[in-house]
């Protein structure tokens, strides 16, 4: 009853391990399988940092209680399993949220915490990590917590699962006012003004939507959202939809993606507009649709996102000029600024600019990416591992300056490097100096 | 009214599930089963859900001890008193066939000693005039298949239970709804080769709350499973038996 053998994959799809898999329900089934491989949340890490080919895992999605809430504090603890649309649903009616939310609600805390994910209000909120209180961490047979302010936690904090099984956490919650967002959406004609509208934004949230299609003096032209948490209503969502199997490769072509994006943006009166929307359709709008990954086909997808410091701005306009005349690009391009704050060793923030760009998995989408890669390298950027499946250990070893520190608590947690994963082996993470 | 349900194989996530669902609508919940470990987190969660009350108590279907002091903690509350079996083993039948005086463990865990329970709880609820016993069985239990006609016999029995417990509570005002699952994605079917049409734990508590609110009689979760069931039961015994379904 404990493994399951088979395939899996991250969200992106276009990796795919295949090895025993357990999915234990309560601690006691969970002490038996733990130290048998890495914990895995809900898989929503695009490329290979949820997978462990020819070892085991330990899916955590059934361990998905809400152990206390504490109202007057504003804390809530949870096991690692309970994904952050469901507390969000659950802690909103009563006045509070988790601070920081990624763009999935599918998310577990577990995941949340290892990826040390950010959310559109970075600048305001900083990481998710920067709001853990504690963690549990089971290691080697031990249950450990783990407080904030302590080493041990920041190794944990954007730790890739790799300092032990993360199964409880206490988190201190951000107030929410109501059920509604109050979003501005204003259209941005080019990067520069892009980016100088982000930099003067003093919204909690501010994300920024790219036709990543356009070039010449278009490049970077896009939907600037600014947003604030409210207590008015919002209307009622529509009802969520579903993509039942994989589309054909055609779906997300180049024509398609270009009419798409151009529609995308006329959505947005030339004078902007003000609406209130749901938190979840706000927080999690891809989420609506269920199994979307889908839409890449069979051969999935991957997904590019790196940071550069502030003064290196410009760095992104040429890679959106690149993206633009490669013609692989999808409609799913995202910028925001981030701000200093991380909540780890390995966490990937870092004070700048954040892109973010689907690429459909063909053979031309490697060569992009590593470009893409390289391009962050040289200005000095960062490549996230929740996403990446094209960096060298070299340019990660340059992007992440406290990898060595991290790596000897590693190496202290899981000396026999029981949780390591393929992302953790291609990029030699845990090789201590 | 005030409802409190006691729910027999808490550690199961179809319990979980449901009891999540009853926590929502700020009912009582007595956890009983063996893990109490475990329990104690899932009465936890249903606190913070909007429980009125979620306690832990220990019931091992195989131990008759651990039967009456659940009737009685049920009898000090006030209002409805509700029951919900979730409880049920069904070990390979390889492992049976290896061992075959487990059988008795597994008819205990999955018809007689969530039985005898019951049978307690229903002198309370005629007493009160009212209340629900969800029991929940498997279409296993329709009809007898040589991969699981071990525990497939145990549920049958179940329901026929059920079945006389629904004509006896009726008459004092209770209800008795049963419940077979088809295929469901929990920890006992994980490794389960050959699934298919698998349903999460929360669509059988969904389907299990709306027709305790209805007053159902028997239901299949998720609903088509009562045509597929139909069709297999309706095979007519000499083709039934060489058939490997």
């Amino acid at each position: 009853m404990t493994w399951r053998s088979g395939s899996y994959t991250g969200w992106g799809r276009a990796l795919v391990a295949d090895g025993p898999m357990a999915r234990p329900e309560r601690l006691s089934s969970l002490a038996k399988v733990s130290g048998s491989g890495p914990a895995i949340g809900n898989r929503r890490s695009y490329a290979d940092a949820c997978l462990n080919d020819a070892g085991s895992v330990i899916d955590m999605t059934r361990m998905d209680r809400i152990l206390d809430f504490d109202a007057d504090a504003g804390t809530v603890t949870v096991e690692a399993g309970v994904t952050l649309g469901d507390l969000t649903n659950l802690l909103a009616p009563r006045g509070w949220m988790p601070a920081v939310l990624p763009g999935t609600g599918h998310a577990t805390v577990g995941g949340a915490i290892a990826m040390d994910v950010h959310g559109k209000n970075h600048v305001a909120a900083g990481s998710f990590g920067q709001h853990v209180q504690s963690v549990t961490v089971i290691r080697q047979g031990k249950r450990e917590v783990e407080c904030a302010g302590s080493e041990a936690l920041r190794a944990t904090i954007g730790g890739l699962g790799q300092t032990g099984i993360i199964s409880q956490a206490t988190l201190k919650l951000a107030p929410c006012p109501g059920s509604g967002v109050r979003v501005r959406e204003r259209r941005m004609d080019g990067f520069d003004e892009h980016i100088a509208q982000l930099e003067a934004s003093t919204a909690p949230f501010v994300v920024g939507w790219i036709d990543a299609t356009a070039t010449g003096k278009a490049t970077g032209r896009g939907i600037l959202e600014e947003a604030e948490l409210t207590d008015r209503t919002p209307p009622p969502d529509k009802k969520a939809k579903s993509v039942p199997f994989d589309a054909p490769h055609a779906a997300l072509s180049g024509p398609v993606v270009r009419a798409f994006n151009a529609a995308y943006l006329r959505r947005v009166p030339a004078m902007g507009r003000t609406r209130t929307r749901s938190i979840d359709d706000f927080f999690f709008p891809l989420d609506r649709i269920a199994n979307w990954n889908r839409l890449y086909g069979k051969r999935g997808f991957h997904q590019f996102q790196c940071v550069v410091p502030a003064d290196e701005a410009d760095a992104l306009k040429d890679m959106l000029e690149f993206i633009g005349t490669s013609g692989l690009a999808s409609p799913l391009v995202v910028l925001k600024k981030l701000g200093a704050g991380r909540g780890g060793m390995m966490s990937f923030p870092m004070e700048g600019y954040t892109l973010a760009v689907d690429f459909p998995a063909r053979a031309q989408a490697a060569e992009v990416i590593k470009r893409l890669n390289q391009m962050t390298a040289d200005v000095g950027g960062r490549v996230y591992l929740a996403k990446d499946a094209f960096l060298t250990p070299e340019q990660f070893a340059q992007m992440y300056p406290d990898h060595r520190t991290w790596a000897d608590h590693a190496a202290k947690a899981d000396p026999d490097g029981a949780l390591a994963t393929d992302l953790v082996r291609r990029l030699n993470l845990r090789e201590v100096a | 009214m005030q409802q409190t349900w006691l729910i027999l194989g808490a550690t199961s996530s179809m319990a979980r599930a449901f009891a999540r669902k009853l926590a929502d609508q700020g009912d009582g919940i007595i956890l009983a089963g063996r893990d109490i470990d475990d329990m104690e987190s899932t009465a936890r969660d249903a606190r913070v859900r909007g429980a009125r009350l979620a306690e832990v108590l220990r019931f091992d279907a195989r131990d008759p001890q651990s039967f009456v002091p659940l009737i009685d903690r049920m009898a000090r509350e006030e209002g409805t008193l509700n029951a919900a079996v979730f409880v049920g083993s069904m070990p390979p039948q390889a492992d049976l066939d290896a061992a075959p005086d487990c059988i008795d463990g597994v008819i205990r865990d999955s018809f007689t000693g969530p039985a005898h329970v019951l049978h307690l709880l229903a002198a309370e609820i005629e007493a009160r005039g009212g209340g629900t016993i969800v029991g929940v069985g498997s279409v296993a239990g329709d009809r007898g298949r040589t991969g699981n006609y071990v525990y497939g016999a145990a549920k049958a029995g179940f329901h026929t239970y059920l079945s006389g417990l629904r004509n006896r509570l009726t008459r004092a005002g209770g209800h008795v709804v049963t419940v077979k699952p088809g295929f469901v994605d929990t920890a006992m079917t994980w490794d389960v080769e050959g699934m298919f049409l698998v349903a999460p734990p929360e669509k059988v508590a969904d389907d299990i709350l709306r027709a305790v609110e209805k007053r159902k009689n028997i239901i299949y979760t998720p609903g088509f499973w009562r045509l597929i069931m139909t069709i297999i039961r309706l095979v007519p015994e000499p083709i039934f038996k060489k058939l490997s379904i």
